[in-house]
């Protein structure tokens, strides 16, 4: 009987060992399965098609010229490959222009016929229309679907996820917009960083060091919704009025913010490494002569390099991966960043503000998956530096 | 003439009394040994030489320690200073974290030497000098840490002997170390005393017999006897030395 | 030649050594007042607003008025489902940790695992909580839903402090347990497991004050933005107060009404998160005291 109990207690605990492991591979298997999914989607939305007159000879548009020329900042064929002729843009809402509702039918049993004589009539038509509504309809030509390609995903530098009739998903701005925050973050947090670890660590007396711990874990224990909160609260307007800007929420708002939610993990990871340097090494340096600052940026420093550097990195992981404060003050404009004065818009902002919106499979949906991939693996690699520094430090024994 | 010289000094570490009037002078280039039982004190008193207990929070000392007739207990001395005339080898190897050539130049650099041929010829004879010269000098470059531990005992030797210092402590330099490496830096101890006064603590009496001039011997706190090396261990005064060093106890 | 050293030097040297200690002193010292602003700023312009309704009453008016009591019972409820998640199974998967798993490659990988997990965006949890508890699980928006995907992110938090706890149980204890006969269950159930115990809490704590906290794993599995009803099972949505504060904060209709309800609502978080770090100190103590004594 004991013997049973303990082989089933094994089997349980074991089972439990590995659940992280677990969770991992789900996580990694689940945003996958969601985020490929994007790349089998059309480029128009699902269940319409952009018609043209048979005459035209243009076969295949990109998504970002199907959006221009929509939004008419492309007005002729020739611009896309095709005849020298005006591109005449037709939306399904554009039939109550030409017809009446008589003549549409009551149930818009005539519409197909109807848009299929605009298409006949206009060379230069190219016209958004439902598939069911037009099918089997003469004389007109589809311009030929394609997957949303990788490409223009990966290297898009717009991202319009609610365009129609196609979606732009150009990740690139969203991407700079998260490195910008977060490399102004860690250059605003850095001196913070190293002169407190170096002060907590080398310099303060035991009373200090017990008033000052605390103090640092409590910064590390306040939710990032209340840093956002008191970004918008204070900071925001702080810097609309300090840099006169038109509006205050910024990618410099998000970096002061994601500074001070980064401090405490770079001082935790950097006192404890510089800690860690040998007493009789510090006592060696000091017995040459050497003053105690000339000790530690001559000694302590080399000697816990690769505990600094994990420090840093962990709190560069933890700017990028962060999601509320960061959607509350960056104002969220999702274009190519310009300057760390002007609204931008982070990955996990990103998804965090649009997921809500996105119904679930589609395309948008499944575009904040990849997102949110991407996210994964920055967060894998940046671990995995932290691994490889901290466990190739030469200078331990 | 008297190189150290303390008087009357008494050494606290918080409520414990650690050394008990305590007087001794030694001379110029002689190595002196500290011996006694582990908690005796004597490596306590050999870190009173150049201050290092300074860095202990609550210790405590009266009485006076002169090194070339002067108080380095002085509000008016420059620690880093006295540092630098006063050089240490530690218990274990603790070369820093830099070239085998940066520690040696080390005590140079933090001392305000710029001279680039200066330091280079420094730590070359610095080198020789620690009987590493040979093993050492294609791979200055190479990391301090890629030396044996003896190797790196006598490289920290070097690092102290650099800033010429005209006294070196030791507090139990060999302990660490393996037979042979021990020989050599005995060997070492005794060519050095040419150049400055050795102090070393050691646990080890027949390492005492074999480098030093002098020896003390402490006990509890208390230099119980200080002569001669070759009469210590022949025919002491004092019973407890005796007993010490026939090995009744420690 | 002789090493000679120019005094001017060492007066210089120890004015650099004064100057950068002063630098970072005054940095340090910046970083506790930036605490103490983060927390006053709160705290004043937030305790103001509290009073017994508004911790027990139901928003109104389109969330202009009323109190926040159905965000606290949400936030609780949150809290205590994702420790019932995440307490047993961290626990279990720490003792498998230091008690079972052979030493080497296994352990550094789950360790591996565990590091990646806790280094993960809470973001991308919310993506998976709502991929897979939310539409493949089909619990739907709710405390379920919520409870695991915050239950997830506190796990690692829970599995490192019991390894650490139980490495540090000295070897003799098992030799001992084992030596009269127990099993290796019984010697982990009976001697091992009420030893590590005041760690193990004190991280349970730690990780509650964290999931308290969090708001973007509940965006898309549990949070609602107003119930006029307190959630009656596991399967509802419930509100929670960082999403409170996130929605009154950000896209409020009636800004100037709604501005005391946020700052109120942070001044909750912040006690909650306080009380917590409190907690787990006040924890860690007794029971080193309690150590120390024996």
């Amino acid at each position: 009987m004991k013997r049973l109990i303990d082989n089933i207690a094994r089997y349980i605990l074991t089972v439990s060992g590995f659940t992280t492991s677990v969770v991992i591979l789900l996580i990694i298997g689940f945003l996958f399965k969601e985020a490929v999914g994007l790349f089998n989607n059309p480029i128009v939305e699902d269940g319409y098609v952009l018609a043209l007159n048979k005459e035209n000879d243009v076969k295949k548009l990109s998504a970002q010229q199907i959006k221009n020329i929509f939004d008419e900042e492309i007005t002729n064929w020739k611009e896309v490959g095709g005849k020298d002729m005006p591109i005449t843009v037709f939306r399904l809402e554009d039939l109550d222009k030409h017809y009446t509702e008589e003549e549409l039918g009551a149930e818009y049993e005539f519409a197909g016929a109807k848009i299929a004589e605009q298409i006949y009539q206009t060379p230069g038509i190219v016209a958004y229309v439902p598939d069911v509504l037009i099918e089997g309809q003469k004389n007109i030509r589809y311009i030929e679907d394609q997957n949303i390609p990788a490409k223009d995903v990966l290297l898009g530098n717009e991202w319009f996820p609610t365009a129609t009739p196609s979606p732009i998903f150009g990740i690139l701005p969203l991407i700079s917009g998260t490195l910008w925050v977060s490399f102004f973050a860690i250059l605003i947090a850095l001196p913070f960083g190293l002169a407190i670890s170096i002060y907590l660590a080398e310099v303060a007396n035991e009373k200090t060091r017990k008033f000052l711990k605390p103090i640092i874990e409590l910064l590390n224990g306040i939710p990032s919704v209340v840093y956002g909160f008191f970004g918008l609260a204070v900071i925001v307007p702080f810097l609309q009025q300090t840099f006169n800007l038109p509006v205050g929420e910024s990618g410099l708002a998000g970096s002061l913010v994601l500074a001070i939610m980064a401090l405490p993990t770079i001082i935790t990871v950097a006192e404890d490494a510089m800690r860690s340097c040998p007493r009789n090494m510090r006592e060696a340096s000091l017995a040459l002569g050497a003053t105690q600052w000339q000790t530690i940026y001559k000694v302590v420093i080399p000697f816990s390099i690769s505990g600094i550097t994990s420090g840093i990195v962990l709190g560069i992981g933890r700017a990028i991966g962060e999601t509320m404060a960061v959607l509350m003050v960056t104002g969220n404009a999702a274009v190519m960043p310009h300057s760390i004065l002007e609204p931008l818009r982070t990955i996990p902002a990103t998804i965090a503000a649009e997921l809500g919106e996105a119904p679930a499979g589609g395309a948008h949906y499944q575009s904040l998956f990849l997102l949110g991939v991407i996210l994964f693996f920055i967060t894998l690699i940046i671990n995995s530096c932290v691994e490889i520094v901290s466990s190739r430090n030469k200078f331990k024994k | 003439m008297n190189k150290i010289e303390a008087k009357n000094v008494d050494f606290y570490y918080g409520d414990f009394h650690a050394l008990k009037n305590i007087n001794i002078t030694i001379p110029n280039n002689e190595v002196v040994a500290f011996i006694g039982p582990s908690g005796c004190g004597k490596s306590t008193f050999l870190r009173l030489f150049n201050r290092m207990n300074d860095l202990i929070p609550g210790t405590r000392l009266t009485g006076e320690i002169d090194i070339d007739g002067r108080n380095i207990y002085d509000p008016s001395v420059n620690v880093d200073i006295l540092r630098k005339n006063v050089g240490m080898v530690f218990q274990r190897p603790n070369p820093f974290p830099k070239s085998i050539f940066e520690n040696v130049a080390y005590g140079l650099r933090v001392n305000g030497i710029k001279d680039k041929d200066f330091i280079t010829e420094r730590v070359e004879t610095a080198l020789k000098g620690a009987a590493l010269w040979n093993e050492v000098k294609d791979k200055l470059k190479a990391s301090a840490y890629d030396l044996s531990g003896g190797q790196q005992q006598r490289l920290c030797i070097a690092r102290a002997m650099a800033v010429e210092p005209s006294v070196l402590l030791m507090d139990e330099p060999a302990s660490a170390l393996d037979p042979i490496s021990t020989s050599k830096i005995e060997e070492l101890i005794c060519e050095l005393s040419s150049q400055t006064t050795v102090v070393i603590v050691t646990h080890s009496m027949q390492q005492a017999a074999r480098v030093s001039n002098k020896t003390a011997f402490f006990y509890m706190g208390e230099m119980v006897e200080y002569g001669e090396t070759k009469k210590i261990f022949t025919s002491p005064d004092k019973e407890a030395t005796q007993n010490y060093i026939t090995g009744r106890f420690g | 030649m002789a090493v000679e050293i120019d005094p001017s030097y060492m007066k210089h040297k120890k004015g650099i050594q004064k100057g950068m200690f002063i630098c970072f002193r005054i940095l340090s010292y910046f970083i506790a007042l930036l605490l103490f602003y983060i927390l006053g700023f709160i705290i004043v312009k937030g305790i103001s607003v509290i009073n017994w309704d508004f911790l027990t009453q139901a928003p109104t008016d389109g969330m202009t008025k009323g109190g926040i009591w159905p965000a606290i019972v949400g936030t609780f409820y949150l809290m205590i489902g994702s420790a019932l998640f995440s307490f047993p199974v961290g626990v279990m998967s720490g003792i498998y940790m230091n008690e079972y798993a052979p030493k080497g490659k296994l352990v550094n990988f789950i360790r591996t695992m565990t590091n990646n997990l806790a280094g993960i965006p809470s973001i991308v949890f919310g993506l998976f909580g709502m991929a897979f508890f939310v539409n493949y699980l089909d619990f739907g928006d709710s405390i379920i839903a919520g409870s695991l995907t915050l239950g997830l992110l506190a796990l690692p938090i829970v599995i490192r402090t019991t390894e650490e706890a139980f490495k540090d149980i000295p070897t003799s204890y098992r030799e001992g347990s084992l030596a009269l006969g127990a099993t290796k269950a019984q010697t982990i159930w009976k001697v091992l497991l009420p030893m590590a115990m005041p760690r193990i809490i004190t991280g349970l704590i730690l990780s509650l004050g964290r999931v308290s906290g969090e708001t973007a794993p509940i965006l898309f599995t549990c949070a609602a933005y107003f119930l006029p009803k307190l959630p009656s099972s596991v399967f509802d949505q419930c509100m929670a107060l960082p999403y409170h504060l996130y929605v009154i904060a950000t896209s409020g209709t009636n800004i100037e009404a709604q501005t005391p309800i946020a700052y109120g609502t942070a001044f909750v978080l912040i006690v909650i998160v306080l009380i917590m770090n409190l907690l787990a100190n006040y924890i860690r103590k007794y029971f080193e005291n309690k150590l120390k004594s024996k």
